[in-house]
């Protein structure tokens, strides 16, 4: 693919830079518009005056920090703290639960890798607004044993992050020879334990790390079941404060947005950091 | 959860001789991922399922399934087939024209990393924030609806008024807008990889045997990417079609699937037959069967491709 890039002529699928820049740009505009949407709005400050001049400032913003307001938005502080306790809770479900059964199956039961894809796979198929319909009455089940504090929700979650957390943990197993490596590890006369922890984790690094922070961005974007088992959480208390103070709502939604973009940057390029080694020669860490 | 993790041993350790004992030791191994799986996805899965086969009381019956026969049901799954398709469709092609302006960056160039990764933000994490951005851009109070307002003189445009129904945004047809906001994204991040799949050798090959650019994307890149797209826009269907959030955000009442799920179990409006909510779980589950079975499909085809 990369053999005839800047070329005076082009022979494969490649567009001509003009072509490439317009498309982009034009898109990226486009999809811009919304977001500087959500923006203005937030600086906004009443309603426009009578020869339509809408004034600008950073009075909601203020608003945010402000003692005086702690009362009216304490639902949403509530709502953030319940949501990173969730994380915290679905994120152990991945490592504790999804992690050690991919590796296990890995290793084990290599014949079962579909079967387990395939179940890691289903959350899609069923949307979350079907699963809800099942997720009511076993949370009056879960209720009773654990109460119905918010971070029983991270069980139904953790369903629901299931093909996300999946496919990163995949992809890197895919690219690593686990089995060779802890056999390599056990006739060196490592026990399981030990190969398992300085030997496949540490090669499964990157993959376990995409998964964690898609997981996070999963979980602070999630608010189907919140809504429907009456949770309060950042997106229930999202559309909660939004009809008494749409500019909160639009604020957070601004810092939400980005927080989850720069997450996924980071995945990004946890990504290239790997695929662009071979190509480099020396000094070369990790 | 933990209880019948740890009841398990008791049926599984009576195998004679160690290495079968190890066996099923290996074997408990999966058991606590298993426990999980059946208690919070094939339980509720077949609860959400199953409760539209049931009455109230808890016989068995299939009369609830009349509720497909009520025609207000009929247009909601209908609008949501159509939105789906529209949004899809729309989608897909975009999405494919960014995926080939992209097809000139280096995969991991500073460019393709933001757009992978604004992708994945529109398409996974947006849902309810999206319609906040959109209630800024096209509702009453809007970016844009103001500057049309203002500056155009338009007091009524679409935007205000639609269909003689109120603003667009919080009319279901409204919702191809905000929608198309992550099914293009979502086309960018599931079509790119057939389309770096294109070889280059494939496009010299072209050029050597006298093909123009024309040639190759009729004769050789189209063919090959048709599988792909086709499979994309069927994933972008499923996408739009189970996606709850964002409409719920923006519409009060019923109108799409989804809608009417939420509208059945807060408040059992009258269709006339019980657990409705379930049968029309039911609906929605046998459609997006039908379509994950044709993309996985594509998605074989496709692959052939991609080594």
């Amino acid at each position: 693919m990369s053999a005839v890039r800047g070329g005076a002529q082009r022979y494969g699928a490649e567009p001509s830079t003009a072509t490439r820049r317009s498309i982009l740009i034009i898109v990226g505009v486009v999809f811009l518009v919304p977001i500087a949407a959500l923006l203005e709005f937030t600086f906004r400050i009443g309603q426009p005056a009578a020869n339509g001049v809408q004034a600008y400032g950073f009075q909601h913003y203020l608003d945010i920090v402000s003692p005086a307001n702690e009362q009216a938005y304490a639902p949403l502080y509530q709502g953030i703290l319940n949501s990173l306790t969730i994380c915290v809770i679905t994120v152990f479900i991945v490592l504790v639960l999804l992690l050690p059964t991919m590796i296990l199956v890995e290793l084990k039961f290599p014949k079962y890798r579909r079967v387990l894809e395939f179940v890691c796979i289903i959350p899609i198929t069923v949307p979350s607004i079907v699963l809800v319909v099942g997720f009511i009455p076993i949370y009056s089940v879960v209720a009773q044993i654990f109460g119905s504090s918010p971070w029983t929700l991270a069980f139904a979650i953790g369903v629901i992050v299931l093909p996300y957390a999946y496919r990163p943990i995949a992809a890197n197993l895919a690219g690593v020879d686990v089995t060779t490596l802890s056999e390599a590890g056990r006739s060196l006369g490592a026990g399981w334990v030990s190969v398992i922890w300085s030997v496949i984790l540490p090669n499964l690094r990157r993959g376990i790390l995409s998964a964690v922070f898609i997981t996070i961005a999963v979980v602070l974007g999630e608010y189907t079941i919140a809504s429907f088992l009456s949770q309060n959480t950042f997106q229930t208390a999202l559309v909660l404060i939004q009809q008494t103070d749409p500019y909160v709502g639009a604020i957070s939604a601004v810092f939400a947005l980005l927080f989850a973009f720069v997450l996924l940057l980071v995945i990004g390029r946890l990504g290239t950091v790997r695929r662009s080694r071979p190509p480099q020669r020396k000094g070369q860490v990790s | 959860m933990t209880a019948a993790a740890t009841s398990a041993p008791a049926t599984t350790t009576h195998g004679v001789g160690t290495r079968s004992r190890r066996r099923s030791a290996v074997w408990l191994g999966l058991a606590p991922f298993a426990v999980y799986i059946v208690l919070f996805l094939v339980i509720p899965a077949a609860l959400a399922v199953g409760s539209g086969f049931f009455m109230s009381a808890g016989a068995f019956t299939l009369a609830n399934l009349r509720a497909f026969a009520d025609p207000n049901i009929q247009s909601d799954f209908v609008s949501t087939i159509g939105i789906s398709a529209a949004t899809a469709i729309v989608g897909a092609v975009i999405g494919a024209v960014v995926c080939f302006a992209l097809l000139g960056a280096r995969p991991d160039s500073f460019l393709r990393t933001v757009v992978d990764s604004a992708s994945s933000v529109l398409a996974q994490f947006g849902g309810v924030m999206l319609a906040f951005a959109f209630v800024a851009t096209i509702g009453q109070q809007g970016l844009i609806t103001v500057l049309l307002e203002r500056y155009l003189g338009l007091q009524t445009n679409i935007f205000t008024v639609f269909n003689n129904n109120g603003p667009l945004l919080y009319q279901v047809v409204g919702l191809v807008v905000p929608y198309l906001y992550f099914q293009v994204p979502l086309m960018v991040l599931t079509f790119m990889p057939a389309m770096e799949g294109l070889k280059a050798t494939w496009g010299e090959a072209n050029a050597t045997l006298g093909g123009t650019r024309f040639t190759y994307w009729t004769r050789i890149a189209m063919p090959i990417l048709a599988p792909a797209f086709f499979g994309s826009v069927i994933l972008l269907f499923a996408n739009s079609f189970s996606s709850y959030a964002t409409a719920a955000a923006l519409i009060d009442q019923g109108g799409i699937l989804p809608l009417d799920i939420k509208q059945q179990l807060t408040s059992e409006t009258v269709v006339g037959v019980q657990n409705v909510a379930g049968v029309l779980a039911l609906g929605m589950v046998v459609v997006m069967i039908i379509l994950m079975t044709a993309y996985s499909a594509l998605q074989r085809r496709a692959s052939r491709w991609q080594r």
